[in-house]
C-alpha cells in the first residue's frame, strides 16, 4: 500500500516535472552584454549576430542550401535572404513572435516577444537597412469600409482564415486567427505573406481597401451573435456535433426516462 | 383492436371521472386517488401557459438586447413544461395496466395445404409455361427500367453538351472581375489572381480561372504542354473537380527549402492540387486533375486562352472521361 503511495507520488512529479519542462520557452534569445552602452545601431547588429544569422546568413543574403555548420541555439541554419525585405516584413515577423524560430522547419506561429522594445527597433532598423525594402505600414482602419471590407475579405482571406477570422488549416499547415493581430501586423501580413500566405500586392488590394478589410477584422473580434451560441465560430461541424453529441443523447435519455418496458416474461 | 378500445374505454374513464358520469359497471380498476400529482399537474399547466404568454410579451415589446435568447427560452420552456405535465399524466394519473398475448396456434394445418393443393391445381389451363413466364419477365423488366431510368437525371450520359461546353476558346482574352484585361506584367510570384473570358457570362461553371506565376523552371508540365504557361503563368479552372467549390487557398512557400511545395487547395474538403504539375490532385477527395488552360501572351502584353481546358470543369459526372471540353456552340 505505502509503495504504491510511493509510486503514484513519483510519477506524479516526474510529470509536473516534464510538464514545466515542456513549458518552459527555448533558451530564449542571446543579447550582448553592454545593451546600455550600446547605440541602436550596433544593438541591431549584435543582435542580428547572435539570433538570426544562423539561418539568415551574414548580413542577411540567406542560407539557401541545408549547411553542416550549426548556429546558436544549436540550430542547423537554413533560411531565405533578408536583404530588400524591409522594415515591414521585420516589423512583422518579430512583432507577432514568429522569429526567432527554433527549429527552421517549424512553421512560424504567435508567440510571446522575447525582445524588448529597444531591441525590436534596433533589429528592424538593421534588417531595413541590409537593402532598400518597404516601410512599416500605417493602416487607418477608421477609414475603411466596413461592407467593402467584409466582400473583400471573404473574397481573398475567408478561404484560410474563415469568414470571422477564427483560422484554421490548409493541407500541410495552419492557418492562424487574425483576431490577435493589430491593424499595423495584419496590414503587413498583406503585403508580406508570411510562411505559405500568398502576397498581395498595392496593385491587387490597394491601401483604401486594405483599410476596409482591417475594418472588417476588428468588427468581427466581438461579432454579433444574434442567433445565439457562436460555438468558436467556425462553421456548422461544431453545430452539428452540439446537436449529434448533446441534444441527441439528451433527447434519447429522456425518451429512456418517460418510457416504461414490458415487465413481461416473455 | 384490443389496444384501441381499451384506449379509448380509458379515455372514457377519465372524461367519466372528470364528468361524473360514469355510472355503468367498471372496466379498468379504480386507482387511488392523487392530489399531489394533480396539483403538480395545474402547476406545470400554469407555467407552461406562463412562459408561452411570455414569448408573446417578448416579441411584442422586446427590443433589448439577446431577445432571440429570450422568445427561444420562453417558447421551449412553455413547450417542455407542456411535456413534462403530459409525461406526468401519464405515469401518475391515468389507471394502466399489462396485457401479454402470444401468437395463436396455426389453426386447422390440412385445411393449409388444401389451399396450396388447388392454387397450384388451378394452373392446369398453362400449356405454354415457359412462354408466359418469358412474358411475364419481359414487362416485369420493362417496368423496372422504366421505374430507374428518372436516373438519369443525376447527369446528362447521353448528351453532356451542356456540362462540357465553356466559353473558352483560342484568342480569348482574360479580364479581372472589373472587365479589365489581364497584363501578363501585372501577374506577381507568390500570390493568385481570379480572371473571366471577355464578353461571356461568368455564371458559367468553367469561367472562371485563378493564375499564378511560377518560376518557368520549376514547372513539370505534362507533355504536350510545353506552350501552355509562357513566362511561367499558369491558368487553372478555379472550380474544384471534387464538389464544385471554389479553388480560394493558394498555398505558397515563402522558402521553399524548407517549406511545402505551392498548391492550389479547395477549402471545403482541401483537395490539393500541384499547379507546377499541370493540377496534378497531391491530397483529398477530387478524382481529376485541376483543369489547366493553354495560355499565350498577345503582341500588347495582354493574357489571351491558347485553346480550351485540359479536361472537363467541375465535379464529375456520368461518362466524364469520354469527351473533353466542347468550345463551338451547338
Amino acid at each position: 500500500m505505502r509503495r504504491a503511495r510511493i509510486a503514484i507520488a513519483a510519477t506524479l512529479l516526474a510529470l509536473a516535472l516534464a510538464a514545466v519542462a515542456y513549458g518552459q520557452l527555448p533558451s530564449g534569445i542571446s543579447r550582448p552584454d553592454n545593451e546600455q552602452n550600446l547605440t541602436q545601431q550596433d544593438l541591431g547588429a549584435q543582435l542580428y549576430a547572435g539570433n538570426c544569422a544562423s539561418c539568415h546568413g551574414i548580413a542577411g543574403r540567406g542560407i539557401p542550401t541545408a549547411g553542416g555548420t550549426r548556429g546558436a541555439g544549436n540550430i542547423k541554419g537554413q533560411g531565405p535572404s533578408l536583404v530588400g525585405v524591409g522594415a515591414q516584413a521585420a516589423d512583422l515577423y518579430l512583432t507577432t513572435g514568429f522569429m526567432p524560430l527554433s527549429n527552421p522547419h517549424e512553421q512560424p506561429w504567435r508567440s510571446r516577444v522575447l525582445f524588448n522594445r529597444r531591441e525590436l527597433s534596433a533589429l528592424t532598423q538593421y534588417v531595413a537597412s541590409l537593402g532598400k525594402g518597404p516601410p512599416i505600414p500605417h493602416p487607418r482602419p477608421e477609414k475603411g469600409n466596413l461592407s467593402e471590407g467584409l466582400h473583400l475579405f471573404t473574397s481573398h482571406c475567408a478561404g484560410c482564415h474563415q469568414v470571422v477570422a477564427e483560422g484554421g488549416y490548409v493541407t500541410d499547415a495552419r492557418v492562424p486567427l487574425i483576431k490577435e493581430d493589430t491593424a499595423r501586423q495584419i496590414a503587413e501580413a498583406v503585403r508580406v505573406g508570411p510562411y505559405l500566405m500568398p502576397k498581395f500586392s498595392k496593385k491587387y488590394i490597394s491601401d483604401r481597401q486594405l483599410n476596409s478589410i482591417i475594418a472588417y477584422i476588428e468588427a468581427s473580434k466581438q461579432p454579433r451573435d444574434i442567433g445565439g451560441w457562436g460555438i468558436g465560430h467556425i462553421g456548422p461541424v461544431p453545430e452539428g456535433m452540439i446537436t449529434w453529441f448533446i441534444a441527441a443523447v439528451a433527447l434519447i435519455a429522456l425518451c429512456v426516462l418517460i418510457g416504461e418496458r414490458l415487465r413481461g416474461t416473455a | 383492436m384490443r389496444r384501441l378500445r381499451i384506449f379509448s374505454f380509458m379515455f372514457g374513464a377519465v372524461i367519466g371521472a372528470l364528468t361524473g358520469k360514469g355510472r355503468r359497471k367498471r372496466i379498468v380498476e379504480e386507482g387511488s386517488e392523487s392530489p399531489g400529482a394533480e396539483l403538480a399537474l395545474v402547476g406545470l399547466l400554469l407555467l407552461s401557459a406562463i412562459f408561452a404568454i411570455g414569448f408573446v410579451v417578448v416579441l411584442a415589446t422586446g427590443s433589448w438586447p439577446n431577445r432571440t435568447q429570450y422568445e427561444g427560452i420562453a417558447l421551449g420552456g412553455s413547450l417542455l413544461l407542456m411535456g413534462f405535465a403530459l409525461v406526468l399524466v401519464s405515469k401518475r394519473l391515468i389507471v394502466t395496466e399489462e396485457l401479454e398475448e402470444d401468437y395463436p396456434e396455426p389453426e386447422h394445418p390440412e385445411e393449409q395445404n388444401e389451399v396450396t393443393q388447388i392454387v397450384r391445381e388451378s394452373g392446369s389451363r398453362f400449356t405454354r409455361k415457359r412462354l408466359v413466364q418469358g412474358a411475364f419477365g419481359a414487362a416485369a423488366g420493362a417496368l423496372g427500367v422504366a421505374a430507374i431510368a428518372p436516373a438519369i437525371s443525376f447527369g446528362p450520359a447521353l448528351d453532356p453538351f451542356e456540362l462540357n461546353w465553356t466559353p473558352w476558346r483560342r484568342g480569348k482574352r482574360l479580364v479581372t472581375e472589373d472587365g479589365a484585361p489581364v497584363k501578363a506584367s501585372d501577374i506577381e510570384m507568390e500570390t493568385f489572381y481570379t480572371a473571366y473570358p471577355e464578353h461571356s457570362a461568368r455564371d458559367n461553371i468553367a469561367a472562371p480561372v485563378v493564375i499564378v506565376r511560377l518560376r518557368p523552371s520549376d514547372l513539370r508540365l505534362p507533355r504536350g504542354r510545353r506552350n501552355w504557361a509562357p513566362q511561367g503563368i499558369l491558368a487553372y479552372s478555379k472550380i474544384c473537380t471534387h464538389a464544385g467549390c471554389a479553388i480560394a487557398l493558394y498555398r505558397k512557400p515563402t522558402f521553399p527549402p524548407v517549406q511545402p511545395d505551392p498548391a492550389l487547395v479547395c477549402p471545403c474538403h482541401y483537395s490539393t492540387f500541384d499547379p507546377a504539375a499541370g493540377g496534378k490532385v497531391l491530397f483529398g477527395p477530387a478524382g481529376r486533375n485541376l483543369p489547366q488552360l493553354p495560355l499565350l501572351i498577345d503582341s500588347a502584353g495582354h493574357l489571351r486562352a491558347a485553346g480550351n481546358f485540359s479536361g472537363p470543369v467541375g465535379p464529375s459526372w456520368w461518362g466524364v472521361r469520354m469527351k473533353g471540353p466542347i468550345t463551338q456552340d451547338r
